[in-house]
């Protein structure tokens, strides 16, 4: 782990970055925001690890848990909300096994996030599965692409 | 002898390319480099993508122009392409079935195109093909011929208003920025596009970024800044992926670096993927977000263009707005000014969506009804059905009625209706849409989104959100109503920036236009659009049942119990209440009620 931390140590020196960019970095690196990974840097800058998280918090772009090997993200955009995107939502963390109130399966075969919007209104609703935008969805074609990544595995 | 007269043009924006466009633009290209095309073809044709077009519904869309003449395909699939090679290239004559038809025309006849003009016509990531179309001819004038003072003078004359949602004359903020004396100074493009359902900044970066960077060295040099920053949301990976290329394009032929165009000024221009908030669109949020700090706006002391990032003088101009200023230079001021009302100069472009027959990107003159957006350009409402209302501007903008169809489009129009212009949000409801579950959603998002740094918005809009969602629920109070109407005054009267200010507004103009859909909800436990899953029983219709069985195949909680060819029943202590049963029988056997 150090090394890597190291690296994003530098590129901060480099750039004269700031907190941001550094948790930019350990998420691009780890896939999500470790705690050990935080508290690292933070004794090396001499910077509470509380402002850390404080900003990892509050923006979306950051995940404190690990994330699934497949991860979908279901657009709840209003034109997606009302061509019924919520209940491909609903039909999804069943379909999956997402435990209430997390994103991610137990096995983390699978993540199902929700983001606000992906600017792709005009096909909504949409489903974005493993950074590919899918218009148009419905839950049958949802549940064909659900068996189609488990048949990879 | 390199004339290329046979012109191939192949979408390439997110909706494109999630149908499948660049297979489609692979297919062409393959087509006509291949060996068995006749030479005469392969030196004659060229394929290139070009920007979205806004009609991302009838994707992938193709152009084929040969000697000038334009045929628009729709719906093409890459198994499609070597039949319009064959037939249309080669010998012709075009596919008759496969053109885009009455609905194409409906829905671009009635739009006025500046800032969307190279969108679906240019490839995006060409340097040269935006210097074919004049482009940074305007950049270059600004550096090399005009004076600051020259610049601002035009950009207020041609009454550019910011597109971001406020409506502030661009001109007079420039001029706030000029006249300060800094040895730094900064130029922010905002790209944060906060309004989920608003995707016009998203199409005019991928179709066009010159434009907008064009824009910002232009408003660099009018204001004296040597440094610019893009703020683009991060989820718009094609968006920032194209406006990474430009920049390096830029810096690559020096209209970026030291001494642009030999005119002596420097200026660099750096991408600052946002981390993703919906308060990052906030000036003042946006900017603590530069500096790498949580997103919390702070009171408006001083204009942002007094005292901005970093404690410098800052102009903040949302991507159109800037997109729109190498038009206004290239053309003048006055062409500009006459396109739309007096006040506000231009076009606006909204992000038309919802249920209506056209959903996708539209830019009209300010000042058009919303009648002429919805039944013209728009289509008409989806299966004909009854027309209820539009949110306009977003999550924190404001739901309007029928009454409001002939209102203009334009800032004082709509600011009087109770709603905003917002960053061109258009969401149309029909009568299959709830007007609360409508607001118990925006209240969702913005509840979730509040910074958390005034008590009435962190707090306040949670409870509104409980009330709305106790109300779809089925345990609606006697006096909800009231207690929303009052907390939402509150939070709008008590919040330190724009986005408490506005986050009550669904709610307040719902009620102001629909109160009896709230009162029925409350008093009858009914949901008159039949949406809200609580309080919706769904049963079978024992005559029209014919035991198929495909609803309880597709029933997600084993909810359905019966024998083939006998009818059914729905256990509604199992039943979730999904809809699927509905959606699945052919017999319309399911009663939803
Ligand atoms: C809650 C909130 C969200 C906003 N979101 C955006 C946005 O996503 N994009 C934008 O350009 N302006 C947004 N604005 C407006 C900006 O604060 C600012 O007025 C605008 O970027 C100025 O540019 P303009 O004059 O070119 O419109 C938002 C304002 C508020 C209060």
């Amino acid at each position: 782990m150090d090394e890597v931390l190291d690296k994003i140590l530098e590129n901060y020196f480099e750039n004269d970055g700031n907190s941001l960019t550094i948790l930019q970095d350990i998420e691009k690196s780890y896939g999500y925001i470790p705690e050990d990974a935080v508290c690292r840097i933070s004794r090396k800058l001499d910077i509470p690890p509380s402002r850390f998280f404080g900003i990892a918090t509050f923006y979306s772009q950051f995940h404190l848990k690990p994330r699934g090997k497949h991860i979908i993200t279901v657009c709840r955009g209003t034109p997606c909300h009302v061509k019924g995107s919520e209940k491909i939502l609903n039909r999804l963390q069943m379909e999956l096994d997402i435990p209430r109130g997390e994103d991610t399966s137990e096995d983390l075969h699978f993540s199902v996030e929700e983001v606000n919007c992906v600017g792709a209104c005009g096909l909504s609703p949409v489903v974005v599965i493993n950074s590919q935008v899918q218009g148009q969805m419905s839950i049958n074609r949802m549940i064909e692409e659900i068996n189609k990544l488990r048949a990879l595995d | 002898m390199d004339k290329k007269d046979i012109v191939i043009k192949v979408c390439s924006g997110t909706g494109s390319l999630s149908a499948g466009g660049k297979d489609v633009l692979e297919a062409f290209r393959s087509l006509a480099a291949s060996t068995g095309t006749q030479a005469e073809f392969r030196d004659r044709c060229t394929a290139h993508q070009v920007g979205c077009r806004g009609f991302c519904s009838r994707d992938v869309l193709v152009d084929v122009i040969i000697n000038g003449e334009k045929i628009t395909y729709e719906l093409i699939k890459p198994d499609m392409v070597p039949r319009i090679f064959e037939e249309h290239i080669l010998q012709g004559d075009p596919v008759d079935e496969w053109m885009a038809g009455e609905q194409h025309r409906e829905f671009h006849a009635a739009q006025t195109k500046i800032v969307l003009s190279h969108c679906g016509e240019m490839d995006p990531e060409s340097l040269d093909a935006y210097l074919a179309s004049g482009g940074y001819e305007a950049a270059h004038q600004a550096f090399v011929r005009m004076t600051p003072g020259e610049i601002i003078e035009e950009i207020k004359r041609s009454a550019l208003r910011g597109r971001g949602g406020a409506g502030f004359p661009t001109g007079l903020k420039w001029e706030f920025a000029g006249r300060m004396r800094s040895k730094e100074k900064y130029v922010v493009c905002n790209g944060n596009e906060s309004d989920p359902g608003a995707f016009a900044d998203r199409c005019i970066i991928e179709g066009d970024p010159h434009s907008v960077i064009e824009g910002m060295m232009i408003c660099a040099r009018a204001i004296g800044a040597e440094r610019g920053y893009i703020y683009v949301r991060d989820s718009y990976a094609l968006a920032v992926k194209r406006l990474g290329l430009a920049l390096r394009q830029c810096r690559e032929h020096g209209f970026l670096g030291s001494n642009v165009f030999d005119s002596g000024f420097d200026l660099d221009i750096r991408l600052y993927p946002a981390p993703g908030a919906f308060i990052c669109g906030e000036a003042t949020a946006l900017m603590k977000s530069i500096e790498g700090k949580r997103a919390m706006p702070s009171p408006r002391m001083w204009r942002t263009a007094e005292k901005g990032l970093w404690g410098r003088p800052t102009v903040i101009n949302n991507v159109e707005t800037l997109a729109n200023v190498p038009r206004i230079l290239g053309r003048g001021a006055e062409w500009f000014a006459g396109v739309g009302t007096e006040n506000s100069g231009g076009t606006k472009v909204f992000s038309l969506t919802g249920k209506v027959k056209n959903t996708g990107l539209v830019e009209i003159p300010m000042g058009v009804t919303l009648r002429e957006v919805i039944y013209g350009i728009g289509g008409g409402m989806v299966e004909d059905r009854a027309f209820k209302g539009i949110q306009l501007g977003g999550p924190t903008g404001g739901c309007l009625s029928e009454a409001f169809l002939d209102s203009r489009v334009d800032y004082e129009s709509l600011a009087l209706a109770g709603t905003i212009m917002g960053s061109g949000g258009m969401v149309v409801l029909d009568e299959t849409s709830c007007i609360v579950d409508t607001a118990r959603f925006f209240l969702d998002i913005t509840q979730a989104e509040s910074c958390g740094k005034c008590t009435p918005c962190r707090l306040g809009l949670r409870r509104m959100f409980e009330i709305l969602q106790r109300i779809t629920n089925g345990h609606g109070r006697n006096g909800d109503i009231e207690l929303l109407e009052d907390l939402g005054s509150h939070i709008r009267a008590t919040s330190l920036c724009g986005f408490g200010m506005t986050a009550p507004n669904p709610v307040l103009t719902t009620i102001r236009y629909f109160r009896d859909e709230y009162a029925v909800h409350i008093k009858d436990r009914k949901c008159p659009a039949l949406v809200c899953k609580n309080l919706l029983t769904y049963s079978c219709i024992q005559e029209n049942c014919t035991g198929c069985g495909l609803c309880k195949k597709v029933c997600p909680s084993d909810a359905i119990r019966g024998t083939r060819k006998k009818s059914h029943k729905i256990d509604q202590d199992l039943c979730v209440k999904c809809g699927s049963c509905f959606d699945a029988c052919k017999f319309d056997a399911v009663l939803r009620e």
